[in-house]
C-alpha cells in the first residue's frame, strides 16, 4: 500500500500541477478578454477575408474566407520548404563529398564555402539576397532571354507555361511506367536470389519510363503546347511580362537563402556520415571482389546513411522553421498571410497564433514522421 | 505518511497564493492605469519605427512628431513633465497586441479608426489628431497622372496588417483591374523595394507617402497622385476598459485643439489667466474645476499648452516645417475651413 503511494501520489501531482496551470493560464486569459470585450472563437475563419495575396498557388481573392487565406498561406510554406529542402540535400550532399576529396583546391573551397555560409545570420542572407538581386536584376523591358524563352527581371523570373491536352493520359502512362519499374526491380531481386541471375534493371527502368510517356504522345492524343511570355507595357517606363509563369522574386531568394544555408549543415552531417563508416569495411567488400560502384552502393552508403539521416532530419525541420522567415521579404508565407494580415484585421491573435503553432508543429512532426520511417527502414536489421 | 501530507499542503498552499494574486489582478478596475503610470513615473506610448512628421527619432533618441506630442501632452497633465514618456515602436502588425497585452497605455501611431476595431479587439479610439487618406505614388517618368491609367498587372508595394492592404483592394476590385500586391512587414522594406524598382506604385495614407518620399534616393522623380482612395481618421488608441484613462487621452487631445480656436499657445498660456473670456480660463485651469473628474489636479490643462503647445504649433513644427504637408488642408480648425472641430471643455 505504503509503495503504491509514493510511486504514484508524486506523478498524480504532478499531473495536476501542470493542468492547474494551464488551467490558471486559460482562465487568466479568459478573464482579461472578458474585461476588455475580446470574443474568443473560431467563427471568423468562415468570413470574408477581403484581402488579396501575391502569389498563391490556388485560386485565391478577397472575396473568399480566413480559412482560404490560411490554406494559401500554408501551400506557399510547404512550397518553398520543398524546394528548398531538395536543393539544399543535393548541395548538402555534393558540399561534403567535395570536403573529403583529396584534390586540395576541392577540399579547401568546400570548407571555405561551409564556414562562410553557415556562421552569417540567415536573417542577413535572406535580406542580401532579396536587395542585392533586386538592384542587379534589369528592369523586364531590358531583360535578356535566358534559354530562348525565360526572363530573369527586377519583377521575377518569367518562364513558359506548359499547356497540355489530354493530360489523363500521360499521367496513366506515366503511372503505368513506374509500376512496371517496381514489378521488374522484384522479378530481378528474385532472379538473382534464386538463380544467381543479373539484369541491368537500370538501363530497363530509363527505358520504361522514356517509352511507355511517348507511346502517349504518339497514339494516345497528348500533347504539350507552350505559353511563352510576352511583354506588355504598364506606362511610359514599366513593363511586365504577361502569359506563362512568373515566380516572384521573394521565392526565389527565399530558395537561394534558405539552401544555402542550410546545405552547409546537411554537408557537415554527410561528411560525418561517411567518416563514420570505418575503413576495414572498405576494405573487406573489396576484397570480396565487390566492384568500387558495389562497394559504395551495397556496403559504404547504408551504414553512412544510418548516421546521416537523424541529423539531417533535424536540418529539415530547422528548414521548414526558418521558412517563417520570408515575411521579412513579402513572400505570402503562412506567417505573412495568416499570422500577419489575417491577424491585423480580425484581432484574433490568441486564435490565429495558436492555429499558426500548430500547423507549424504538424509540419514539423510529418516531416521528422517521414524520415524516421526511412530511418527504420535503413537501420541494421538484428535477427 | 505524514511527509506527503506536509508535500501536499505545501502544494496547496502555493496554489492558494497563485490564485489569491490572480483575484486580485482581476478585481482591479478604475483607472488602473493611471496609478499605475503615476507610480511608474512614465507614460508608455507605442508609436511607429520612424514616420517624419508623426513620430520618429533622431540620432540622440529623441522622439518629435504629433502623434508624439500627443503622449506628451498626456505625461504633461498626469506627471506634470511632458519629457516622461517612454516610447515604443512598434510595427503595423504589432501595435494593438502590444495595447491589448498591457505592454503601453496609450497607441499614438497613424491609427486608423474603424469600426471593427473599434468594436472588436479591446481597443477605443479617442478622438483623430489627423485626417488622412489613401493614396498612390508613381515614378515622373511614367506618365501616370492619374490613378485611372493603371493596366493590369500593376505590381504594388505596400505595408503589412494596415486598412490600406483592404482599400486597395476595394479600389483595384471596383476599377476591375488585377494587381499583384507585394506587401512588407516594415516601412523602409517598402521603401527599399519600391526604390529598386520592384514595384510600379507605391501605396499608403498620402501623409505617409509625402514622408516616405523623402526617404528615396531620388524624391523628386516621384510624385504623389492627386487622387484619394480612402478616409482615414487617424488617432490615438487606448484600451478598452479604463474609461478613465481613456478620458484623459482624449481630453488632453483635445486641449491641445481648442487651445488653438481659443489662440492660447505655449507662450501665451500663463498671461490668459487674466483672460476675461471664461472658456480660456477654464482652458488654462483659472476658472473652474475640470481636472477633478479624471482626478488631477487644476492645472492640467495649462501644463499641456505651456510644454507640448496647441495643435497648431505641433503641426507647424513637425508637419508643415519640416516640408512634409506645408498646407494643412482639412487638418484646419473648423473656423478656418478645415474640418478639426472639438467638444467644448467646460
Amino acid at each position: 500500500m505504503n509503495n503504491i503511494i509514493k510511486k504514484y501520489i508524486p506523478q498524480i501531482l504532478a499531473i495536476l500541477f501542470v493542468v492547474l496551470i494551464f488551467g490558471f493560464l486559460t482562465l487568466n486569459a479568459q478573464t482579461n478578454m472578458d474585461n476588455r470585450g475580446i470574443d474568443f472563437g473560431f467563427g471568423f475563419l468562415s468570413q470574408e477575408s477581403s484581402f488579396d495575396v501575391q502569389f498563391s498557388l490556388i485560386e485565391y481573392s478577397g472575396s473568399d474566407s480566413y480559412a482560404r487565406a490560411f490554406l494559401v498561406g500554408l501551400l506557399n510554406t510547404l512550397l518553398v520548404s520543398f524546394i528548398s529542402i531538395i536543393f539544399c540535400t543535393i548541395l548538402g550532399v555534393i558540399i561534403g563529398v567535395a570536403r573529403l576529396s583529396s584534390n586540395y583546391l576541392i577540399k579547401n573551397s568546400a570548407a571555405w564555402y561551409v564556414e562562410f555560409f553557415r556562421n552569417i545570420p540567415l536573417l542577413l542572407q535572406i535580406f542580401f539576397w532579396y536587395y542585392a538581386a533586386l538592384r542587379a536584376l534589369p528592369m523586364p523591358e531590358k531583360a535578356n532571354a535566358w534559354f530562348g524563352v525565360t526572363y530573369m527581371t527586377v519583377k521575377g523570373y518569367y518562364i513558359p507555361a506548359m499547356v497540355w491536352e489530354n493530360l489523363n493520359v500521360f499521367l496513366y502512362c506515366a503511372l503505368a511506367a513506374i509500376i512496371s519499374i517496381i514489378v521488374l526491380r522484384n522479378y530481378a531481386n528474385k532472379l538473382r536470389d534464386t538463380q544467381g541471375k543479373q539484369i541491368p534493371v537500370l538501363l530497363y527502368s530509363v527505358a520504361l519510363l522514356i517509352v511507355l510517356p511517348l507511346l502517349s504522345f504518339l497514339f494516345g492524343g497528348v500533347s504539350l503546347g507552350f505559353e511563352i511570355p510576352e511583354l506588355k507595357k504598364l506606362s511610359k517606363i514599366s513593363y511586365i511580362y504577361e502569359g506563362g509563369i512568373s515566380l516572384p522574386p521573394e521565392l526565389i531568394a527565399l530558395v537561394l537563402a534558405l539552401s544555402l544555408y542550410t546545405s552547409t549543415f546537411v554537408a557537415e552531417c554527410v561528411r560525418a556520415g561517411i567518416e563514420g563508416v570505418s575503413k576495414g569495411q572498405k576494405e573487406a567488400a573489396a576484397s570480396v571482389g565487390l566492384t568500387p560502384n558495389q562497394v559504395l552502393k551495397l556496403v559504404i552508403m547504408p551504414q553512412a546513411l544510418r548516421i546521416i539521416i537523424p541529423p539531417t532530419t533535424n536540418q529539415y525541420l530547422n528548414l521548414t522553421k526558418n521558412s517563417s522567415l520570408a515575411a521579412a521579404i513579402a513572400y505570402p508565407d503562412l506567417v505573412l498571410v495568416f499570422a500577419g494580415t489575417a491577424l491585423m484585421q480580425t484581432g484574433k491573435a490568441i486564435e490565429i497564433v495558436s492555429i499558426t503553432m500548430l500547423t507549424y508543429l504538424t509540419i514539423s512532426l510529418t516531416i521528422a514522421a517521414i524520415m524516421n520511417w526511412y530511418n527504420k527502414k535503413i537501420e541494421i536489421k538484428e535477427k | 505518511m505524514f511527509k506527503i501530507i506536509k508535500q501536499l499542503t505545501s502544494v496547496v498552499a502555493m496554489f492558494a497564493v497563485l490564485f489569491a494574486f490572480s483575484t486580485e489582478t482581476m478585481a482591479a478596475k478604475k483607472s488602473k492605469t493611471l496609478e499605475n503610470t503615476k507610480k511608474r513615473g512614465f507614460v508608455r506610448c507605442g508609436v511607429s519605427q520612424g514616420l517624419p512628421g508623426f513620430s520618429n527619432a533622431d540620432e540622440s533618441g529623441n522622439w518629435t512628431g504629433i502623434d508624439v506630442d500627443v503622449c506628451r501632452a498626456v505625461a504633461a497633465a498626469t506627471l506634470g513633465d511632458a519629457t516622461k514618456v517612454k516610447f515604443t515602436p512598434l510595427s503595423a502588425k504589432e501595435r494593438f497586441t502590444a495595447l491589448t497585452s498591457g505592454e503601453i497605455d496609450i497607441l499614438s501611431r497613424n491609427t486608423t479608426w474603424t469600426l471593427s476595431r473599434d468594436a472588436d479587439i479591446g481597443l477605443t479610439f479617442v478622438g483623430v489628431n489627423f485626417y488622412d487618406g489613401q493614396g498612390f505614388m508613381v515614378r515622373k517618368g511614367s506618365g501616370i497622372a492619374s490613378t485611372s491609367e493603371f493596366k493590369n498587372g500593376t505590381s504594388v508595394c505596400t505595408n503589412l496588417g494596415t486598412t490600406t492592404e483592404l482599400n486597395m483592394r476595394d479600389f483595384f476590385d471596383s476599377k476591375g483591374i488585377s494587381y499583384e500586391p507585394v506587401v512588407f512587414e516594415k516601412a523602409d522594406e517598402v521603401v527599399a523595394a519600391y526604390d529598386a524598382g520592384r514595384c510600379d506604385t507605391y501605396t499608403t495614407d498620402k501623409s505617409g507617402l509625402a514622408a516616405q518620399r523623402t526617404k528615396l534616393s531620388a524624391p523628386d522623380d516621384h510624385v504623389v497622385l492627386p487622387e484619394t482612395i480612402s478616409k482615414e481618421p487617424l488617432g490615438p488608441v487606448v484600451r478598452q476598459g479604463d474609461s478613465v484613462w481613456e478620458d484623459i487621452v482624449r481630453w488632453s487631445l483635445n486641449t491641445m485643439i481648442e487651445a488653438e480656436e481659443y489662440g492660447v499657445n505655449s507662450s501665451n498660456a500663463d498671461m490668459m489667466k487674466t483672460s476675461n473670456n471664461p472658456a480660456i480660463k477654464r482652458l488654462v485651469g483659472a476658472e473652474g474645476e475640470l481636472g477633478a473628474a479624471f482626478g488631477l489636479d487644476n492645472d492640467w490643462n495649462l501644463r499641456i499648452i505651456k510644454q507640448v503647445g496647441n495643435y497648431g504649433e505641433s503641426y507647424k513644427r513637425n508637419i508643415a516645417d519640416t516640408g512634409i504637408l506645408p498646407d494643412r488642408g482639412p487638418n484646419e480648425l473648423w473656423t478656418k475651413g478645415g474640418i478639426l472641430y472639438v467638444p467644448p471643455a467646460r
